[in-house]
């Protein structure tokens, strides 16, 4: 019922073929891009469907805007070939399955936090950024009546976004927000860069969870004492469906005095956590993940970072013992400004 | 009854014999599905020299005696099936020697697990022992005594094959050692004298042990978990056998339950991996992911799903959440790891006959030797029926563990009586005659192995 609208005129005009010359894991002539990218639109086969690690980055690379990636999964799973083991796919297509009780829904007619997948880190909504502002998926057990499927990309499983993906729609509607702020990148990307793309309507306007932290801090601008401390931002591949909300990490760090550090891979240049890597179905993953880790760790270790701040917890899974362990703090973005405004989030010394 | 009471009192003290109702209520049941029954006194010695007392009076008085350690071996085992005198041994708590070069701990036998885990963290962090995923406050003796398997089992084999000496006071009151230190030596080693199987496996039903001597081991630096995964269970049994031919793993458990869904039909493994450096580490990883299961990832059939660092113990006990009521209890067995794929897909039917999520898990033991399979059912405390339907379950399960050519591990009375009845007739002769030797009034825990 809904498909993906990929008009491949635009690939036959495109000059630059940033799509997959940008990428960092498929190895590709740069002059067989447009051809490659030209068979998969056409629904043959290419290498490049079992080579992508499902970094997300040609979503951003694309200069048209005409979701490479969107495509590459769908015809991953056309040709049935799974970017990882089977038994992965099926653990992450049950995972999704809300399992306990249906969602309380409470009509807010206001803006509302989203925490989608992440109930479990409610505790990191606290304190006056997020004062009077209502939070719908705080329990657990149901929280995924509010998961946006997005991670299926992962999974070359497009069909599971698009068969359940309007039903979480619905749920989050029924709350009656006018403004829904994501707690995740992903949940962002999914309303503003998934679903126009495939035909969902998403009754609500999302809000990136980042330009909603700057807009607080500027209301609390008086509390603000910079916090001096040298930070890496670790981006996560889902903010590659919104580039344009990217600015907000500069941003943030300047208004609370954080000073980031000159980085090899920063911004568009950015290495994936590794988490999805580590378990592709491609021979050696878990060492090319783990060469991947060492490379981001060790070039925000050189440029002097003492501080790693994530959006997605996935990521801070990944990576956050490994930080810790080279002397490098992992923090929630969200936690870093509140340290700004003088609150001190929990585990924080 | 009255002067059991005082003489009880005379030998321990006012403040460590009950027979108050509420207390002995509280002794009256375990976690699992046993029926409740009293015990007439608890009592609760320091020494035993106070065990050997409370023995003679039981004897003279032909009270039935049932030793308790954690109380957490779920199979009724320590329920006080005949009433009687329920000696809660959890006072006797001392770690008397730690030996950093033999690498072994002579405890009493009312150390606990977590006990034991804290003080070598503190006193001893080069050393460790193979620890279940059993409640903190289990005891070492008590898990020992059932064959119980830690998380050393992989390269090490079961608990009581890590014994190097006990002292037992007999049925009767007499103090005997074994191992090294029967001799007057030190604690070192359980061989080459004649050795101590009478009271392995045999419940409490033949005396008890006051102090044992278990082996260590080195605690490396870093230990994490991995994770693996697959779909199809017949797979299980090749798995485990290419991991233990690396003998690069401290802990191999396959394991799948039908909660959290996302679970449900997948045969998940946990693998411990400890190194004293990154670099032995990462070797050990590579040969466990890379080289031994790589095949699978590669056909698509198996998934690695990372490693981290930090240990996490079997959580049987979540069961408990499945059904309101928080109760659960499971059937343990030992069994060939070929039989894993049988093992999972009765086992769920079982449990889904009584409509009860299924839990089932294997834990190798040694180079693949054997694995303890166990099938977990959960119930609502509050609710007979349910707890009728767990024990109906558990009943059918411990006659599938028979069917697939396992053995019982810590049977309950039901599943004794299996046992009993398929026992070689020499055997179960020669274990009757030591009963009757070792407990000629027939005092120790009765109910228990009864009718051999
Ligand atoms: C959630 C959960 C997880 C578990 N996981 C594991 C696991 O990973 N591995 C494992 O091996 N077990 C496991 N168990 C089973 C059990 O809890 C442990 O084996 C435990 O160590 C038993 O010790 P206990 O002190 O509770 O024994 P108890 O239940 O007190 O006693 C067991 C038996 O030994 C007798 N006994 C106790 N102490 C003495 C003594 N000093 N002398 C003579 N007889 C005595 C008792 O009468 C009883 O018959 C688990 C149990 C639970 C509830």
């Amino acid at each position: 019922m809904y498909a993906l609208q990929f008009d491949e005129t635009k690939c036959l005009d495109c000059h630059d073929q940033d799509c997959l010359t940008k990428c960092w894991y498929v190895e590709i002539d740069p002059n067989g891009v447009r051809e490659e990218m030209l068979k998969i639109a056409r629904g043959e086969d290419s290498f490049v469907l079992r080579e992508c690690v499902t970094c997300y980055g040609c979503e951003e690379y694309c200069p048209t805007g005409n979701h490479p990636f969107f495509l590459i999964v769908e015809r991953q799973e056309a040709f049935g070939i799974q970017p990882v083991p089977s038994p992965l796919v099926q653990r992450a297509v049950n995972l999704g399955l809300p399992f306990r009780g249906e969602p309380e829904i409470k009509q807010t007619n206001g803006p509302v936090l989203n925490m989608a997948a992440f109930s479990e880190l409610t505790p990191l909504i606290q304190g006056r950024l997020f004062e009077g502002l209502p939070v719908i998926s705080t329990d657990g057990r149901k929280m995924f009546h509010y998961f946006c499927q997005l991670m299926y990309l992962h999974y070359g499983k497009s069909s599971v976004i698009k068969e359940r993906l309007p039903g979480i729609i619905d749920t989050i509607a029924r709350h009656k927000p006018t403004e829904v702020i994501c707690f995740h990148d992903e949940c962002y990307g999914t309303y503003t860069s998934y679903c126009p793309a495939v035909g969902i309507d998403v009754p609500f306007t999302p809000v990136h969870f980042f330009e909603y932290l700057y807009n607080r801090l500027m209301e609390l601008k008086h509390l603000i004492r910079p916090v001096g401390l040298n930070v890496a931002y670790q981006r996560p591949c889902s903010s590659r469906l919104s580039p344009e909300k990217h600015r907000f990490v500069g941003e943030i760090f300047r208004l609370i005095g954080a000073r980031e550090v000159e980085r090899e891979f920063v911004g568009e240049n950015a290495l994936c956590c590794g988490g999805t890597i580590q378990g592709q179905r491609r021979q050696g993953s878990r060492k090319r993940a783990a060469a991947i880790q060492d490379k981001n760790i060790d070039d925000m270790k050189k440029a002097g970072a003492e501080v790693c701040v994530f959006n997605c917890p996935a990521c801070l899974q990944t990576l956050g013992g490994m930080l810790a362990r080279e002397g490098i703090r992992p923090v929630y973005m969200s936690d870093l400004c509140r340290l700004a405004i003088g609150e001190t989030p929990a585990g924080w010394r | 009854m009255g002067t059991i009471y005082q003489e009880l009192v005379d030998i321990v003290d006012a403040e460590h014999v009950s027979d108050r109702p509420e207390e002995l209520y509280i002794y009256s049941f375990d976690l699992g599905t046993a029926e409740p029954h009293r015990p007439d006194y608890v009592v609760a010695p320091r020494m035993t020299q106070q065990v050997q007392e409370i023995m003679r009076l039981a004897n003279r008085e032909k009270v039935p005696v049932v030793p308790l350690g954690g109380g957490l071996s779920l199979a009724g085992l320590a329920v006080p099936l005949k009433g009687g005198i329920l000696i809660d041994l959890k006072r006797m708590d001392s770690i008397i020697e730690v030996n950093e070069k033999a690498r072994y701990a002579v405890l009493e036998c009312g150390v606990s697990q977590a006990q034991l885990t804290s003080y070598l963290a503190r006193q001893h962090p080069g050393l460790t022992h193979s620890e279940p995923g059993a409640p903190p406050t289990a005891t070492i003796a008590g898990n020992v005594l059932i064959h119980g398997q830690g998380d050393l089992a992989q390269p090490y084999g079961f608990n009581s094959d890590l014994v190097n000496g006990l002292e037992v006071v007999l049925p009767t009151g007499e103090v005997c050692r074994f191992g090294s230190c029967a001799i007057g030596v030190s604690w070192f080693t359980n061989h080459p004298l004649p050795d101590m199987g009478l009271f392995f496996g045999w419940c409490g039903t033949t005396g008890i042990v006051t102090k044992l001597s278990i082996r260590l081991f080195p605690a490396k630096r870093l230990r994490g978990v991995g994770q693996f995964v697959v779909d199809d269970e017949e797979l299980v049994p090749e798995i485990m056998e290419k991991i233990t031919r690396t003998q690069m793993a401290e802990d191999v458990i396959a394991y799948s339950r039908a909660i959290p869904p996302f679970g449900m039909g997948l045969q998940h493994f946990t693998v411990n991996i400890a190194a004293d450096s990154e670099k032995e580490l990462e070797f050990k990883q590579e040969l466990i992911w890379d080289d031994a299961l790589g095949e699978y990832i590669s056909r698509g059939v198996g998934g690695y799903l990372g490693f981290t660092r930090g240990l996490e113990r079997p959580q049987i006990s979540k069961t408990s959440d499945y059904k309101k009521g928080g109760g659960f209890e499971y059937v343990g067995s030992v069994m060939p790891i070929e039989k894993y794929p049988l093992c999972y897909r009765r086992g769920r039917e079982i449990s889904e006959k009584h409509d009860i999520p299924y839990t089932v898990t294997g834990r190798c033991i040694g180079a693949g030797h054997s694995m303890m399979f166990a099938w977990t059912y959960a119930f609502n405390r509050a609710d007979p029926e349910t707890m009728r339907q767990a024990r109906q379950a558990l009943h059918e399960t411990d006659d599938l563990v028979l069917e697939l050519g396992g053995v019982i591990w810590k049977p309950g009375t039901y599943g004794q009586q299996l046992i009993i009845e398929r026992l070689d007739p020499g055997t179960r002769e020669l274990m009757r005659r030591i009963k009757a030797v070792l407990d000629p009034g027939g005092i120790m825990n009765p109910g228990n192995w009864e009718g051999i």
